[in-house]
């Protein structure tokens, strides 16, 4: 049965006359992870607030578990656990402390807590780091335990904002593994991302933002399909640019893109554009499958945004 | 934008606040103590013996028995306001301890409140250790002074709540000297602690009227020495007229600037 946790319609926030969600729409089922991608200032945070109950809505409707984000905050708030963008432990206590304060503003009581920490601690293997203080910990596991404390109320919704920022290669793979644990164990999830690899590993389906608004929306296989073909060819066109490569590949099925001195040509075989290469004579080029970040590129330019 | 009149959202999740500010300080508390009672007895010292060689008593009261009363109420006084001043911008602005608790069933509003109670706490706290010293010292001694301690927690509430309507406007730690140069040292010497403000020029006596501190030192006074006149409550219903305001406006001000 199709049960949907988050609703939105219409979704729109301005900040003093500034709007940085411009009216969108989507809806996150139970039990699967849902992705906001997007460059920095598409909205895709500001969307988080509002989701979390941090930030009143402009316009527009937000229902999160069938009730009204304005009206019963605080029922919603009891069932979701959220990982901001910006650690915000608790430096001031140790690491079994913050998980134990923070249970107290769920109203769980203390034995009760301790359990729930304790067992939380060998999820995200922190157990020895117990009575450390937090400051002294690593960016991985301080990102580790803003997790661990966001699952103390053991949350039907967990919402993560860009939760692998910062993190080394291998902090991000166990960050992973832990949240694809807990999708198993049948919990929603919404998260933030700028790395489509975040994006690729955990999302069953995701939107791309931009500008406050949706640009696109569907599972990682289906906007690479929609918007980037199958593959890849990059390459550097030598003499007669791109044009020339054009007029190599007259007749193929294949799209094109071109930025700075190279050039990106997507198609669902890549065989009939290798077999040509002679014939423009690339400086060089690769060939391989087509991601998600091929897909973030072409919808949101190559430009910089800041 | 935040409706500065309709009454705020606070209920008993507040003192989940109080009581995580109360964790936290259990860590160091010997060191936050020593700041907050060292500080107004060498000021009972200083002044008490160094100038009682010089005046030998005021109204009749020895001279350090005559600062006693208000030292007590200034200790309050600035435990209360650096809690929440520098205390709260911590919390607020430098830990964002505020923002990882609006996430849950706690609103901002009683992050706000939780936080003047716990200002209003280590104010009561101050005043009452001070309490003690001067009691076994024999410098205070009536059986007023237990009327005392809830005097000390209003008025911890009270200054609680106008550093925290400064936190809700405060750029960066800097701001507060403005602040603590301008209000709070001014109030502290101008409040009848060291002497009778009835020496003063008539229009001084005035303006001390609309200063919260000379009223706390009226009651502190009243409750040491035992000599309580009905007039007394024309100060306490002022404390509770103007705390209400200020813990109003606090509350309401700390929301507007959160959430966003």
């Amino acid at each position: 049965m199709r049960e949907v946790v988050i609703k939105a319609a219409g979704l729109f926030k301005e900040y003093s006359g500034f709007p940085a969600v411009k009216g969108i729409d989507f809806e996150v089922v139970k039990g699967e992870c849902f992705g906001f991608l997007g460059p920095n200032g598409a909205g895709k945070t500001t969307t988080m607030n509002m989701v979390q109950g941090y930030s009143p809505l402009s316009g527009g409707s937000l229902t999160v578990f069938g009730m009204d984000i304005g009206r019963d905050p605080r029922k919603i708030k009891a069932r979701i656990g959220v990982v901001p963008q910006e650690n915000n432990l608790d430096p001031d206590l140790s690491v079994i402390e913050n998980l134990r304060v923070y249970a107290r503003y769920f109203d769980i009581p203390r034995d009760e807590a301790l359990r729930r920490a304790a067992t939380l601690l060998d999820f995200v293997a922190l157990a020895e780091k117990k009575d450390e203080h937090v400051m002294k910990l690593s960016g991985g596991m301080k990102r580790r335990l803003m997790v661990a404390r966001a699952l103390i109320n053991d949350p039907e919704l967990i919402v993560l904002d860009e939760p692998t920022t910062g993190l080394d290669p291998q902090a991000r793979h166990v960050l992973w593994q832990k949240l694809k644990g807990l999708k198993k164990e049948g919990r929603t999830m919404v998260l933030t991302t700028h790395y489509m690899e975040d994006a690729t590993q955990l999302c069953d389906r995701l939107v791309i933002m931009d500008n406050g608004k949706i640009l696109d929306e569907g599972s990682p296989d289906e906007l690479i399909k929609r918007h980037v073909r199958g593959y890849v060819v990059e390459l550097t066109p030598g003499e007669g640019g791109p044009d020339m490569v054009n007029k190599c590949l007259e007749g193929l099925d294949y799209e094109y893109e071109v930025s700075g001195d190279t050039m990106y040509i997507f198609t669902d075989d890549t065989e009939p554009v290798l077999s040509n290469a002679s014939c423009f004579m690339a400086d060089g080029f690769v060939h391989r499958k087509s991601t998600l970040e091929d897909v973030f590129l072409r919808l949101t330019g190559r430009g910089l945004r800041e | 934008m935040t409706d500065l009149f309709t009454p705020p959202k606070v209920g008993r999740r507040m003192f989940m606040v109080w009581r995580r500010n109360r964790d936290a300080w259990y860590k160091f508390y010997k060191a936050s103590m020593v700041g907050n009672v060292a500080e107004p007895i060498f000021f009972l010292l200083a002044f008490g013996l160094g100038l009682s060689r010089f005046i030998s008593d005021i109204d009749g009261v020895p001279y350090i028995e005559y600062i006693a009363p208000g030292l007590m109420a200034a200790s309050a006084m600035n435990a209360s306001s650096f809690e929440c001043t520098f205390g709260s911008f911590t919390r607020m602005s430098t830990q964002k301890t505020y923002d990882a608790i609006m996430v849950t069933p706690v609103n901002i509003e009683e992050v706000a409140a939780g936080d003047i109670l716990w200002g209003a706490t280590k104010g009561l706290l101050s005043a009452v250790i001070i309490l003690v010293v001067l009691f076994a010292a024999g410098l205070v001694g009536s059986v007023w002074l237990i009327a005392a301690p809830p005097v000390f927690l209003l008025e911890g509430v009270m200054f609680a709540s106008m550093g925290l309507i400064v936190t809700a406007f405060a750029p960066s730690y800097d701001y507060y000297a403005y602040y603590f140069s301008l209000v709070i040292s001014p109030m502290f010497f101008f409040s009848g602690i060291f002497f009778p403000l009835s020496t003063l020029p008539g229009w001084v006596r005035d303006v001390a009227w609309f200063t919260p501190l000379a009223h706390v030192v009226n009651l502190s006074r009243a409750f040491s020495t035992g000599d309580v006149p009905v007039s007394l409550l024309g100060d306490l219903a002022w404390m509770l007229v103007f705390t209400a305001v200020t813990s109003w406006l606090a509350i309401k001000f700390i929301k507007r600037r959160l959430v966003k």
